[in-house]
């Protein structure tokens, strides 16, 4: 489990606010993660494969920020390019993996999608592990360089570049929080909606639905590669096994259904409820009884499951349910329109 | 050995098609319900199986024996009570709800989970064999070898699938079956108890996912995630049959399987599990019903 690593324990103020401090940097990658999923999921797509998406941007970014392969390295790029192009590129690769998986709605056939996500991350994570010379295989890509590390030591010098690489997360999530809250809100997240709630009427408009839903799709996939790039210069250091379904994808899905899919707002308190159990369950683990102390992380993954089936049962709306918008040139209230005109 | 892998991936794609094109669950738990299975028979055929007396003797030539046997009743018990549970505690509760497709996907995904976690919980993520030590093969002809054990699964493969055309398409309950699959509300008005189909369909689909995951577990190391990552594979194999046709099913399975040993003759292993996504593919681009599926 890398994502443990970022984290010192709880025994003092100062260990509790390095915690917390690690914790809410490495929530956001998982908030813009769960963002991207639920603007493919308001779209009415089904995207098992969250995992496959994030594992391609943490390495496309890996790819061109690295220096040249040393003796017994081997991989492509290396070109040693600056943070931001290497997230730039994490962006594009998330976005060009969503356009080769679009076929299946060009097809109609949005159940087979959701089949073919699901085997995406295996595949990626088979051909990074066995093929040579292409991403380093097992021993993955290391020693990648953080994002103006070297300017950030001078604004805050020490050990204190966790604070930066807080703000910087944080700051990322504001933005993707923005964009896609944008995104749902103009015209085009309007038919997106329509969509998803009724695509022959959607179609009968006059909307090339398919071609909104691969936009969505893509968007979605855009925003997960960037995540990955975020990540990997946050760990320094990708590798295959750091890409599992469960962490990449299953943790992401319950915390959308935890938060309510459809609503923005609720997708964030879920990655942070989620979250919180995720990573806050293994700092007790000391203090809780042999038996449940040595499985508590197969507990935690059996809960984060249960929790998708609970909430699908008995609040398939989530912890804030998503708003019914209407235009803002309808008036909220339809029996008081006589009145209102009454006035004018 | 493409043929073995082909088999075991072809009696769980009968069980995922049938789920799929009856119930309208694209079920992504049942990797998962093999793995149950696979450890059923384990609990009986390892060493807590001993204690009660089950483990040893071997039939002939296989690597197994009696304990196998019981293990696949008790894997049978196990999985069918489990699928019908969920029947009736979640997918039911779901479907009156209205609940579409993504929504019984969605619920499958965190089954699986749970099973998986479940498993782990209980033997943690070793791997494990139903009979430890190497099995031998035996010379069929000149340069063809193979193991006693899978000459039975090819042999099994084939009397599943002559029982499930039997029970589908020579028996009552089978015909209530294709005319669920075929359209549910028409179906309960001619006075089919779809209530009754549904709990039936679950319980064949069980059946096989124990049939499957024993099968899996005589040929290859048992593990938490055997099941699973067999998905792919299975739901490939049941597109390329058309979902919903059981016989496509078992040809698919066996072209899917066949064609991800073949495949490493020419690309690196590293993308062998690719080849079930690009069958996929090719359906949808080539033939979007599938082999024998009826409609698109």
């Amino acid at each position: 489990m890398p994502f443990e690593e970022l984290f010192p324990t709880l025994v003092t103020f100062s260990g509790a606010v390095n915690w917390t401090v690690g914790f809410l940097t490495t929530v956001s990658f998982f908030a813009i993660l769960a963002l991207a999923l639920n603007t493919q999921w308001s779209a009415g797509i089904l995207n098992f494969g969250v995992a496959a998406f994030f594992m391609a941007g943490a390495y496309a970014s890996a790819i061109f920020t690295l220096d040249p392969p040393q003796a017994l390295e081997s991989y492509i790029g290396g070109w040693g390019a600056p943070v931001i192009v290497g997230w730039l590129m994490a962006a594009v690769a998330g976005g060009v993996l969503a356009l080769l998986l679009s076929i299946p709605m060009l097809r109609l056939r949005d159940d087979f999608l959701a089949i073919m996500t699901i085997g995406v991350a295996a595949i990626l994570r088979s051909i990074a592990n066995s093929v040579d010379g292409l991403v380093n295989r097992a021993r993955g890509l290391n020693g990648l360089p953080r994002f103006l590390e070297d300017i950030a030591d001078k604004i805050t010098p020490g050990e204190e570049y966790r604070w930066f690489a807080l703000v910087v997360a944080l700051l990322f999530v504001a933005f993707v929080y923005w964009l896609v809250s944008r995104a749902g809100a103009s015209p085009w997240g309007r038919v997106l909606r329509a969509v998803r709630d009724n695509e022959d009427t959607a179609r009968a408009s006059g909307k090339n639905t398919v071609a909104f839903r691969i936009q969505a799709f893509v968007l979605g996939g855009v925003l997960m590669g960037l995540a990955g790039g975020l990540y990997a210069h946050e760990i320094k250091s990708v590798a295959p096994g750091g890409f599992s379904n469960v962490i990449g994808t299953f943790f992401v899905w319950t915390m959308l259904i935890v938060g309510g899919s459809g609503n923005h707002k609720g997708v964030l308190l879920g990655a942070l409820a989620v979250g919180f159990f995720w990573f806050g369950v293994p700092l007790f683990q000391e203090s809780l009884p042999d038996w449940l102390g040595a499985r508590v992380f197969q507990v935690r993954q059996l809960i984060i499951g249960a929790l998708i089936v609970i909430f699908l049962l008995w609040r398939p709306q989530g912890l804030l349910a998503e708003q019914a918008r209407v235009s803002r040139f309808v008036r909220k209230k339809p029996e008081q329109q006589p009145a209102a005109a009454e006035d004018g | 050995m493409g043929w073995i892998v082909g088999s075991i991936i072809a009696v769980g794609a009968v069980g995922v098609t049938l789920i799929y094109g009856i119930l309208g669950v694209g079920d992504f738990s049942y990797g998962d319900s093999m793995t149950t299975a696979m450890f059923a028979v384990l609990f009986v055929v390892s060493a807590e199986g001993a204690n009660l007396g089950f483990q040893g003797g071997s039939f002939g030539p296989l690597s197994f024996g009696w304990g196998l046997v019981v293990g696949l009743l008790l894997a049978i018990v196990v999985v069918v009570g489990l699928v019908l549970a969920l029947e009736l505690l979640v997918y039911r509760r779901l479907r009156r709800r209205g609940g579409s497709f993504f929504v019984f996907a969605i619920a499958s995904l965190g089954i699986g989970i749970m099973l998986r976690a479940l498993v782990q919980l209980i033997w943690g993520p070793s791997n494990f064999r139903f009979v430890p030590g190497i099995h031998k093969a035996i010379e069929i002809t000149e340069g063809i070898r193979i193991k006693p054990d899978q000459i039975f699964i090819i042999a099994l493969t084939l009397v599943i699938g002559v029982g499930v055309y039997l029970l589908l398409y020579r028996t009552r309950f089978g015909k209530a079956m294709r005319a669920t699959a075929d359209n549910p509300e028409l179906a309960e008005a001619s006075g089919i108890r779809t209530d009754r189909v549904r709990l039936g369909t679950w319980a064949l689909g069980g059946l096989l996912a124990a049939l499957a995951g024993t099968m899996l577990g005589i040929q290859t190391e048992v593990r938490f995630d055997s099941g699973f990552v067999l998905l792919l594979p299975l739901f490939a194999a049941a597109i390329l049959g058309g979902i919903g046709s059981p016989g496509g099913a078992l040809i698919g399975g066996l072209v899917v399987g066949v064609s991800q040993e073949v495949s490493t003759r020419w690309i690196d292993t590293g993308f062998k599990p690719a080849i079930p996504f690009i069958i996929v593919t090719a359906v949808l681009l080539l033939r979007p019903r599938g082999l024998f599926g009826r409609d698109a």
